[in-house]
């Protein structure tokens, strides 16, 4: 054994993951020997995002940790293994499995246990509790044979819970003890509200109720008894009637607790015994158990920074909290309850709109104590900005709630006045000056400035205000927002697409004429191009939009480093026909090209001087080839697994949906290349979820992901619909294809494309799935024009004498151009290095 | 072209220069560029890009060789106005160089031969 200091944490919940990145981060970390126990067979992973496994996420998806990072950062994970004893004094752990584990320190992030209320009847079959993802597949397993479910429980995880049977398909109670839904964060009037929306979507609610006895049912499984005499008949239960800290093991070492559980800890998060460390909702600070996330990750920091003798201290964490319960929009900040002496409130209610909104001031009406919004929470990082930071009220502060109409009440606070220490991402703590601080070190777009800080990478809710930081920032940096293509057009890739397309401008000198100035650039000019064919799909290499394209698409080619072009016919699915593979080797052999096979299934021939391209084609669409567009920024391939057709494990056919896929969207032009791949089941050999759009089979279908990437920054690809039908699956992916095209940046993939887009994915599933801008028809029609307009530009580019004249080496010679020189290795080309090039000339 | 960047560019036609009939104007694309030869087969066999602008209906002579990549490849390259400058993008890592002087944008220290052009009875004449 090594004399490193040994670190043994019992958890690996989100807190304790947290606790792990925070180590491996530290600077001292090869100095400590890390473990950790993971009671769950499954790694670290988003307990936060839970109810999304109803609605298509994987547990893969829900994961926290990186594939192979705790292998990479030496920590040992015992998987499915449980800490049964401490002893404090030999400083060990014993496992059930009887492993004995010494520690230096030990830090106990064991979470908490949901409470079941002792009711008759709770230990009944089909009675679940919501906090695992094995209890969802329990619950998910029951629903199959249910029609009925109730909750017991109305508070934030309830409603949770709630939204869990909705998805599973089932009629949905709510039931709560509380007079009110989510008695801890809002008031009676909020509660209302949040009721009344509740039920417009189906779902009964019922407050006040004690629940006295569980049992048999009629219709259903169970019956539910209540004090007052009324019955509900369900056929799954789930309890949810909040959570108790999991203190069982600090309890038999004998650590200080609180007197209704919890691990005491000071500000270090020490607990009783100053080697052992209690972090998230295990532990008991000042008296209170927090149960929310961001100040978990907190203590978890703290902790570690105490391991590494840095200083830092848990002093405590604002519970304010917003979030989006079955879609409606509920935010609690500070004081929402106006329990400060003297706070006086104000409120606003929309019946029309159902909306409720509730601000709580001091007694001086100087100072925001608290919120309460429901319905509409957009004004939630305001609000809480200006409780938290003391920010004086305006005068009339009603105004921070009511509607802004005809330009009038808008009192809405600049981030100006934020101080640089406001948190601005409680997630990930993150404060306004680290934000200012990115921004200044080039993280201008917020895709970037997400990424450099994690801010609003977690829940997402501080992502309007990190934008509106960074603007404000760049404002005064004197760098103007910019977001002119180039000095040619003062608009957007997105604006001048419009522009195309409402004014139906058909060249581009007409849109430099109309819409722009000078003559453009190598930037505007292949965008422009680009877009005229999204539009309109013209040949590409017409008079007027020839001088558009860069050399690639001017000459549809792949142009190498020493001016040679690739070829890269299109092998659609990757599938080839053993005739087809026996003339590219022939084309290779006679033009003595470089032959490799590319990443995207197909054969890339290299070395071909301008000259020779035409020559080339004619002999590779003689033999029934097409181009492959590998050369423009449009659809490139789709890839496939070889499916059921052949494979013992596929479910679908893949290679056929890919060939169709590939066939369909094939010369779509783009903002930037467009990938995808189908794979035929979840063992996903064709890695569609690295692709702009990915397919994979089901049982009962294809499930959709989109916006993954490879390449510079890998992303995997989130999963969009599930269980599609052929049809549909066509249908949402023409939407995609086509609202990218007309919305994306220059050279943006849809991977951040995506992540720039506010409300991110789930804005995305409104306008391709629910039609919310009500586009998607247009979207359709515009890419079958695309569709029905495909040709494959070197067959008409072959077929037509003069466009041949662009690929002579010279106007005045066709002589070969004598710079570009080959050397053979590995029995094939390659360019000459210019030492080589030197000694052959 | 201008007729005074017409004269600066036919005084620098030096003693061992002549005027070299490449090809017919109508030949040559808009707003795009071609490569042409010089000298063929001779110790002095040149590399040049030739541009022909609609705004001024003027013609541009250039190196064809792009001094970043190596490779002769500027005649492929797309045609950009900066500012009252024109230049070529080289289509490899796209640096600029100016038509009228061969400088490049990004590197001071980088410059490209320009050539003289004239245009006569429909024909274009390079000098070199």
């Amino acid at each position: 054994m090594s004399n490193k200091q040994r670190i043994l944490v019992i958890g690996n919940g989100m807190v304790g993951h947290k606790f792990l990145e925070a180590m491996v981060n530290s600077p001292q970390y090869s100095a400590f020997d890390v473990t950790t126990f993971c009671e769950e067979s499954r790694i670290a992973y988003d307990r936060v995002h839970l109810t999304e496994f109803f609605a298509g996420r994987s547990a893969d998806d829900l994961s926290l940790v990186e594939p192979g990072y705790y292998e990479q950062h030496g920590i040992r994970v015992l998987l499915g293994d449980k800490a049964v004893s401490i002893d404090r004094s030999a400083k060990t752990v014993t496992s059930e499995k009887g492993e004995v584990l010494s520690y230096d320190k030990l830090v106990l992030a064991t979470g908490s246990f949901p409470f079941v209320p002792p009711i008759p009847g709770h230990d009944r079959d089909n009675c679940f509790v919501y906090r695992t993802i094995d209890d969802l597949e329990a619950m998910q397993a029951a629903s199959k044979n249910a029609k009925v479910g109730a909750v017991i429980g109305g508070g934030l995880l309830g409603l949770e819970a709630a939204k869990a049977l909705v998805d599973l398909g089932l009629e949905t109670h709510v039931i709560e003890f509380a007079p009110r839904l989510m008695a801890v964060q809002i008031d009676d009037g909020g509660g209302a509200m949040l009721r009344q929306k509740i039920q417009d979507l189906g779902v009964k609610v019922h407050l006040g109720m004690n629940t006295q006895n569980i049992g048999d049912g009629e219709q259903c499984f169970h019956k539910m008894s209540f004090a007052d005499g009324s019955e509900i008949e369900t056929d799954m239960l789930l309890f949810s009637a909040g959570i108790r800290p999991q203190d069982a093991l600090a309890r038999d070492s004998k650590l200080e607790l609180g007197e209704r559980g919890g691990i005491v800890v000071n500000d270090q998060c020490q607990t009783s015994d100053p080697d052992v460390y209690a972090i998230g909702e295990c532990a008991l600070w000042s008296g209170r158990i927090y149960g929310l996330v961001a100040p978990g990750y907190r203590m978890a920091q703290v902790a570690c920074d105490h391991i590494n003798a840095e200083d830092n201290a848990f002093t405590g964490a604002d519970m304010s909290t917003k979030l989006k319960l079955m879609g409606i929009d509920v935010a609690s900040i500070g004081d929402a309850h106006a329990n400060t002496p003297g706070a006086k409130e104000y409120t606003y209610v929309n019946g029309t709109e159902e909306i409720y909104k509730k601000i709580v001031v001091s007694e001086d009406s100087k100072r925001l104590l608290g919120a309460v919004l429901v319905g509409d929470a957009a004004d939630y990082g305001t609000l809480l900005q200006m409780t938290l930071n003391d920010i004086p009220l305006p005068e009339f502060p009603d105004a921070l709630i009511l509607p802004q109409r005809d330009g009038n009440g808008a009192t809405g606070m600049g981030v100006d006045m934020l101080p640089d220490g406001a948190q601005i991402c409680s997630c990930n703590d993150v404060t306004k000056g680290q934000l200012c601080q990115a921004v200044s070190d080039g993280a201008t777009v917020l895709g970037d400035l997400m990424l450099a800080t994690d801010a609003g990478t977690s829940c997402g809710g501080c992502k309007t205000l990190v934008g509106q930081v960074m603007n404000s920032e760049l404002e005064k940096m004197g760098l103007e927002v910019n977001t002119d293509l180039c000095e040619h057009f003062p608009h957007t890739r997105q604006e001048l697409y419009h522009l195309v397309r409402v004014g139906e401008i058909k060249t581009f000198q007409d849109l430099l004429a109309q819409h722009g100035k000078g003559h453009g650039c190598e930037i505007c000019k292949p965008t422009v191009g680009s877009i005229l064919a999204s539009c309109w799909n013209d040949y590409v290499l017409e008079p007027e939009h020839v001088a558009l394209q860069d050399t690639n698409d001017r000459y549809l080619g792949n142009m190498q480093k020493d001016g040679t072009y690739s070829i890269v016919p299109r092998i659609a699915a990757g599938e080839i026909t053993p005739d087809k593979l026996i003339v590219l080797g022939e084309v290779g052999k006679k033009y003595n090209l470089y032959t490799k096979v590319t990443g995207g299934q197909r054969i890339d021939l290299f070395g071909a001087r301008l000259e020779q391209l035409p020559e080339i084609w004619k002999v590779l669409i003689d033999a029934g080839f097409e181009t492959g567009h590998a050369y423009g920024k449009s659809l490139r391939t789709v890839k496939s697994c070889v499916g059921s057709t052949w494979c013992r494990y596929g479910q679908n056919d893949s290679v056929a949906l890919a060939l169709e896929i590939e066939h369909r969207y094939k010369g779509l032009r783009s903002p930037h290349k467009i990938k995808s791949a189908v794979s035929g089941c979840t063992r996903e050999c064709a890695e569609a979820q690295s692709k702009d759009v990915g397919i994979i089979a089901t049982e009962t279908g294809w499930n959709m992901y989109v916006c993954g990437n490879g390449g510079m920054r890998p992303r995997h690809a989130d999963l969009f619909a599930t269980d599609l039908d052929k049809e549909t699956l066509i249908k949402y992916t023409d939407r995609f294809m086509m609202f990218y095209v007309q919305t994306a940046d220059r050279l943006q993939r849809t991977s951040t494309w995506m992540e720039n887009m506010e409300g991110g994915i789930d804005y995305l599933r409104e306008v391709i799935i629910d039609d919310s801008l009500g586009i998607c028809k247009k979207l359709e029609a515009e890419m079958a024009k695309v569709i029905d307009t495909y040709q494959c530009e070197w067959k008409t580019t072959i077929d037509d004498e003069e466009k041949m004249l662009m690929f002579r080496p010279f106007i005045n010679s066709n002589k070969a151009d004598s710079n570009v020189v080959f050397v053979e290795e590995r029995e094939q080309i390659r360019p000459a290095r210019k030492e080589e090039r030197g000694s052959i000339n | 072209m201008t007729d005074l960047t017409m004269k600066a560019q036919e005084d620098t036609v030096t003693a061992d220069q002549n005027w070299i009939n490449i090809c017919a104007v109508q030949d040559l694309p808009i707003d795009a560029g071609v490569a042409a030869l010089l000298h063929a087969d001779t110790p002095q066999e040149t590399q040049i890009a030739l541009f022909r602008t609609s705004d001024n209906d003027a013609v541009y002579a250039i190196s064809n060789f792009d001094p970043f990549s190596e490779a002769n490849v500027l005649a492929r390259g797309i045609l950009c106005s900066i500012g009252e400058q024109i230049a070529v993008a080289s289509p490899v890592l796209k640096e600029h160089f100016d038509l009228v002087s061969g400088q490049c944008f990004e590197d001071d220290t980088v410059s490209i031969a320009t050539f003289p052009v004239k245009i006569a009875d429909g024909n274009v004449l390079v000098a070199g």
